[in-house]
């Protein structure tokens, strides 16, 4: 594809487990992204759902290369970072930046949300040491801050403002494809509303590529163009936003969709919910087959066999489930 | 005669920078077998409503300045810590928001649950562990014959969470506060302890405050919500009502801030600003800064909860007025 601006080809991210001080031995691994084929097109916002443990956060860091690839390549923009050496990295990374869930935490306390915004400008050389301050005002415009706050520090900001000071952060070097890693689960409706709005604005106006892990479904419905249900570190089912929490065809996405609590009394009373029993098993031992298997409705003794690859279901969705004729 | 009743509670935090009224002079009652929603954003004084309840306010720096919270007779806030202790832990229980941090890591499972029965019943301990083992089943634990000795570590925050209302739940309360228990939680895990609360109090028959910042998790489970902002109660309605036709301006932001109720691809609505500082005093309506329908004298008296309707309470001077 040529508008595509990241492509993952089959990324694997296993982390070995030691056991044992002086003579450590591996005893396991963890899959945390198994085999994840995924594109991104230009401009395109994608949205990433799955239960705590199912590797999205561990799939964006992936991509960003904070944790390395075992397997498959990441390729941004043409250039494959899998195999890039450290200072070609850094090149790249000017073109992809990252917004953390927790605004209290990935903000240094102790730097000026000047120092903040301005140290990857300096670092990176984007503009002359003299137009920094410039720079650094109209950056806290564009996410709606006064630069009149450009000398306070974080502790001295609410949850929205310090997430908006994350975003200014992200958005310093101008980068083509941002990655939101749960940027609103830590913010109350009202603000986490002022978020969404101000991050599907800038996408707009800036052409970015975005892609936005959430855990809430009626979040990602609404800022996203397309969107990934991941369980056990493999994607399950990849489709346009609306069509696939509308009309969800992977039992586990249907088990998803069923569980939001709709701010609705009368819906919510007399509607069917699919409780799913148990909690997703370990990564380290996960089930043989489909991984959901054991906790899926309509999983048969074929489910158990072999791990369903991801097959097209119609022109524009892909859904990982043996048994999608049937149900 | 209500189970609970609150009458002006007030819970001010004294600290060096100020005096924070984080609850400002609430009233409400919970009926027995009732389901009372507390719906706010955060600091809007929901969980220190409940703290100050169940007697949990670190003091200093807080202080109950006022109130009283009369449970079947006995007021809370003012009775001898004897009495307390025989309502607290028995009658009255509560579960809180974080499994992970709430649970002793130090000691397992077993010793946990059954320690409030050897507390409050007379009951020997071979006795208290068979219904500690019959309630780890009841919240749905498999295994539990295995689990119950293990330690809280080796539990996913799902079960730890049915841990908690397994041990809140073992002594049979009447009122049961649950503090945004499934905040911390996976949607699926969320729908499992949701249907579990509505079970076990179908079962015991006992009342639930719950409090939530979820408008979705209060429209399947409350039979009544009340809606606080900035330490005090805007609007209170049964949930109908209060979904169907909301009267506050507070409410009816708040409502339509939820991703899910609006239109895909629109701008979201916002609300306009952000929660009031609360060292400083407040004049008049805590929401008219932010408030669209705001005039003048909404900036002057603190207005107090009035009757719209029957069971519908709200305080904006502007509806009661029926301006709005």
């Amino acid at each position: 594809m040529t508008d595509s601006i990241l492509q993952l080809t089959d990324v694997s991210a296993h982390f070995p487990i030691h056991s044992g001080f002086v003579l450590k031995r591996q005893i396991g691994t963890v899959k945390a992204v198994d085999g994840v084929t995924l594109s991104v097109r230009r401009g395109e916002v994608l949205g990433l759902v799955g239960e705590s443990g199912c590797g999205k956060s561990t799939l964006a860091r992936t991509i960003m290369q904070l944790v390395p690839t075992t397997g498959g390549t990441v390729v941004l923009n043409g250039q494959n970072l899998s195999t890039s050496s450290r200072a070609g990295l850094r090149a790249v990374r000017r073109g992809m930046q990252m917004v953390f869930q927790d605004p209290y935490a990935s903000l240094n306390p102790r730097l000026t949300v000047y120092a903040t915004l301005a140290e990857p400008l300096l670092v990176h050389h984007v503009c002359p040491p003299a137009e920094v301050p410039a720079r650094v005002a109209a950056l806290m415009q564009t996410v709606g801050l006064a630069p009149r706050y450009m000398r306070k520090y974080p502790h001295e900001f609410s949850g929205g403002q310090r997430q908006r000071i994350a975003i200014a952060r992200a958005l310093a070097l101008e980068p083509e494809l941002i990655i939101a890693d749960e940027p609103v689960s830590a913010l109350d409706v009202s603000i986490q509303a002022q978020i969404l709005n101000l991050l599907a604005q800038l996408c707009r106006e800036m052409n970015l590529s975005l892609v936005f892990i959430a855990h809430d479904l009626s979040v990602v419905k609404h800022i996203s163009d397309r969107v990934a249900v991941m369980y056990l570190g493999k994607i399950v089912e990849l489709g346009p936003a609306a069509d696939v929490i509308e009309r969800p065809r992977h039992p586990y996405t249907r088990a998803l969709v069923s569980a939001i609590p709709t701010p609705n009394p009368d819906v919510e009373r007399t509607r069917q919910r699919i409780v799913l029993a148990g909690d997703p098993p370990s990564p380290l031992h996960p089930p043989a087959g489909c991984a959901f298997h054991p906790r899926c409705a309509y999983a048969q003794e074929k489910c158990k066999l072999a791990v369903p690859p991801l097959i097209a279901d119609g022109p524009t969705r892909e859904v990982a489930c043996v048994r999608l004729g049937e149900i | 005669m209500p189970l609970l009743t609150v009458t002006d509670l007030r819970t001010w935090f004294h600290t060096r920078t100020g005096v924070y009224r984080a609850v400002d002079g609430i009233s409400f009652s919970v009926e027995r077998g009732e389901t009372l929603g507390i719906v706010g954003e955060s600091g809007s004084g929901k969980s220190v409503t409940c703290y100050s309840i169940m007697g949990l306010i670190p003091q200093p720096p807080g202080r109950i300045e006022s109130g009283t919270a009369v449970f079947d007779g006995v007021d809370l806030l003012h009775c001898t810590p004897g009495e307390a202790r025989a309502i607290r832990g028995k009658r009255v229980a509560m579960i809180f928001q974080d499994p992970m941090t709430s649970l002793n890591p130090y000691v397992r499972i077993s010793e946990q649950l059954i320690e409030p029965l050897l507390i409050h019943a007379k009951i020997s301990r071979r006795d208290a562990l068979a219904r500690a083992l019959a309630m780890l089943e009841a919240v749905g634990i498999n295994d539990a014959t295995k689990r119950i000795h293990l330690y809280p570590h080796e539990f996913s925050g799902g079960m730890r969470q049915r841990v908690m209302i397994a041990m809140a739940l073992i002594t049979k309360p009447e009122l049961l506060i649950a503090d945004e228990p499934t905040t911390a939680l996976d949607v699926t895990v969320q729908a499992q302890i949701l249907e579990l609360i509505k079970q076990m109090q179908r079962e015991l028959g006992m009342a639930v405050i719950f409090i939530t910042h979820d408008l979705g998790v209060v429209s399947g489970l409350c039979d009544r919500v009340q809606v606080m902002y900035a330490g005090r109660i805007v609007e209170t309605a049964d949930t109908r009502t209060l979904f169907y036709s909301p009267k506050h301006p507070y409410t009816r932001a708040l409502q339509r801030s939820i991703p899910s109720m609006q239109d895909k691809g629109s701008e979201l609505f916002t609300i306009p600003g952000m929660p009031p500082d609360l060292s400083k005093p407040l004049p008049g309506c805590s929401f008219a800064p932010r408030c669209d329908f705001a005039v003048d004298r909404c900036h002057v008296d603190v207005p107090q909860l009035a009757p719209v309707a029957a069971g519908h309470d709200q305080t904006c001077l502007r509806v009661q007025t029926g301006e709005l």
